[in-house]
C-alpha cells in the first residue's frame, strides 16, 4: 500500500511524519537539528529518498542538510550563497538604498526531474540553485537585477524569496514570489524575469496598481493546467488564467481574505484551500476558529471545513508554506501552526484530526506521496 | 596541539565531543585557529564567521583564559597557554535572555 511522508518544519527542529495510505495511524520521528530554526524541508519528485532541508539560527547562521533515505539520516552539504557579482541596493525601510545582504534560504523546490538541482528562495530577495545535490550553490542574478529590483523594499517579514512554481509541461517557466515585490515569471529557466502582478491591488503601497511593491504570501497551480494560477496576498485571494499575465479577486464569501498558505486538491484543479486569517495585524483566525476555507469552484465560492477544528478559543496563524496536499484519492490535506499543531484530512477537507499537537511553532508542512 | 571547545549546536553538527585538537602551522591566531578548525571540519565553515568577510558572526564570542577575545584584530596571536595547550580556545554562543 501507498503511503505519505509529511515533513514538518519548525522554530525548534524538524519532525518527520509517517503513515500508511489509510492516514490514520501516524509514526513520528524527531526532533532533527532540534533548536535550529527549519525554515523549511522538501522532498525532490524525482527520487522520494532525496530530501532537503534549510537549517538555521541567528548565532550560527545558514545549513542546507541532504538526507538520502527519506529523513532518516542527513548530512550537511553546501551553505555558501554569495550573490553574484556586486550585489547593488534594493531600499530599506528608511528609503534609503540598502546593499543586499544574505539572512537566510526560506524555500527549497526541487526540481521535478533531477534529485541533485534544487532552486532555493532566500532573502535578501534571490534565487540561486544547485545541481549537483546541494554542495554548490549560484545565484540566478537575472531576478536580483531586474530594472525594477533597486525599488524594492522588505516587509515586517523581511524581503524574501519564499515562493518557487515550475511549469511541469515547460522546463524554461519558474513563477517566483517575493515578499514584498510581488511575483515574477521567467520563460527562459531563470535569466530574465518580468513581473507579473497586473490586476493586483494592493492599499498599503503608494500606487495600489503599481508594476512592483505588491506582498505576495503564496502561489499555487495544479499541474494539469500550468496556465491557472492561484495567489493569497496580503489581502484578497487572486486567480490568473493566463500564466500570471493579468489577476482577478476570487475572495468572494471568505470571511477575511487575509492569510498566507494557498494549494490545490491533487485531482481537482478547481478546488483550492485557504485558512482566513483575522487581519495584517491581527494573525490568528476570526472569532478564534481554526476554519479551512475550500472553493470547488476555482475561488468566489467557499466552504468553510471545521469537523475536527478547534471552533473556540484559538488563536494560531498558519504560515505561507504550512500546508500541502497528497496524491492518494481521496486527497489527503495538510496544514501546521504557529500553536505546533499539525493537522491532516484524509478526506479532502472534510474532517480533521490532528496528527500532532504540541511541536514547537511549525513553519513549514510539505508532503510526500510514496509509492 | 591547539584545544578548541565548541558549543553545544556546533559539536552535534562536527560530530565531535566537547574538545576538539588542532594542529596550527605557523602562529597561533583567531584566524589560523579557525582555519585548522574549518579544514579539519568543513561543515563549520560559514557558521563562526561570514563566508565572504570572514568576520565572526555577531552572535558568536570568543574566550580564551578568563577573557574575551571576541573583538580582539583576527592576526592577534592568541595567549600563551592556548598556543601550548594549557587552556581551550572556547567558541561560545551568546547568550540569549528573554
Amino acid at each position: 500500500m501507498s503511503g505519505v511522508r509529511v515533513l514538518v518544519g519548525t522554530r525548534k527542529g524538524a519532525f518527520v511524519l509517517e503513515s500508511d495510505g489509510k492516514r490514520d495511524r501516524w509514526d513520528v520521528t524527531g526532533p532533527h537539528f532540534g533548536g535550529w530554526e527549519m525554515y523549511h524541508l522538501k522532498g525532490s519528485p524525482a527520487d522520494p529518498d532525496r530530501v532537503y532541508a534549510s537549517q538555521g539560527t541567528s548565532w550560527f547562521g545558514q545549513l542546507i542538510q541532504r538526507s538520502n533515505d527519506g529523513g532518516k539520516t542527513w548530512e550537511p552539504v553546501g551553505n555558501k550563497f554569495v550573490y553574484d557579482g556586486v550585489p547593488g541596493t534594493h531600499l530599506w525601510y528608511d528609503g534609503t538604498p540598502h546593499p543586499w545582504e544574505f539572512a537566510r534560504v526560506w524555500h527549497l523546490e526541487p526540481s521535478l526531474t533531477d534529485p541533485d538541482t534544487v532552486h532555493a528562495g532566500v532573502e535578501d530577495a534571490a534565487l540561486f540553485r544547485t545541481t549537483d545535490g546541494g554542495q554548490t550553490w549560484h545565484e540566478l542574478p537575472g531576478l536580483r537585477c531586474h530594472e525594477s529590483a533597486s525599488s524594492w523594499q522588505p516587509g515586517a517579514g523581511g524581503m524574501c524569496l519564499h515562493t518557487i512554481v515550475f511549469d511541469p509541461r515547460d522546463p524554461n517557466r519558474i513563477v517566483i514570489a517575493i515578499s514584498s515585490a510581488g511575483a515574477f515569471r521567467s520563460d527562459d529557466a531563470g535569466k530574465t524575469w518580468r513581473p507579473i502582478n497586473r490586476g493586483l491591488r494592493s492599499e498599503q503601497i503608494p500606487n495600489p496598481t503599481a508594476e512592483v511593491g505588491h506582498c505576495v504570501h503564496r502561489i499555487a497551480m495544479h499541474p494539469s493546467r500550468p496556465g491557472v494560477l492561484f495567489m493569497q496576498k496580503h489581502w484578497d485571494v487572486m486567480r490568473s488564467d493566463d500564466g500570471g499575465a493579468s489577476w482577478q479577486e476570487v475572495s468572494g464569501n471568505l470571511p477575511s481574505d487575509f492569510g498566507f498558505p494557498i494549494d490545490v486538491h491533487a485531482h481537482e484543479p478547481e478546488t483550492i484551500y485557504v485558512v482566513p486569517i483575522k487581519s495584517d495585524s491581527e494573525h490568528y483566525p476570526p472569532e478564534g476558529k481554526l476554519r479551512v476555507y475550500r472553493s470547488r469552484t476555482g475561488g468566489n465560492d467557499w466552504e468553510a471545513l471545521t469537523k475536527g477544528l478547534p471552533q473556540r478559543d484559538c488563536y494560531v496563524n498558519v504560515l505561507r508554506d504550512a500546508m500541502a496536499v497528497d496524491s492518494l484519492d481521496p486527497c489527503g490535506v495538510y496544514f501546521g501552526t504557529t500553536g505546533g499543531q499539525v493537522y491532516g484530512s484524509a478526506s479532502a477537507g472534510d474532517t480533521w484530526a490532528p496528527i500532532v499537537r504540541d511541536l514547537p511553532a511549525v513553519l513549514s508542512v510539505e508532503v510526500q506521496t510514496l509509492p | 596541539m591547539i584545544r578548541v571547545v565548541l558549543p553545544a549546536h556546533l559539536r552535534k553538527l562536527a560530530r565531535v565531543d566537547r574538545e576538539v585538537t588542532l594542529d596550527v602551522a605557523g602562529p597561533v591566531t583567531q584566524r589560523s585557529v579557525l582555519d585548522a578548525l574549518e579544514a579539519s571540519y568543513p561543515m563549520l565553515c560559514g557558521t563562526i564567521r561570514d563566508h565572504v568577510t570572514q568576520r565572526r558572526r555577531a552572535f558568536v564570542r570568543f574566550f580564551a583564559c578568563e577573557e574575551d577575545l571576541s573583538n580582539e584584530p583576527p592576526d592577534a596571536l592568541l595567549p600563551e597557554a592556548v598556543t601550548t595547550g594549557a587552556e581551550p580556545f572556547l567558541v561560545v554562543g551568546a547568550m540569549a535572555g528573554g
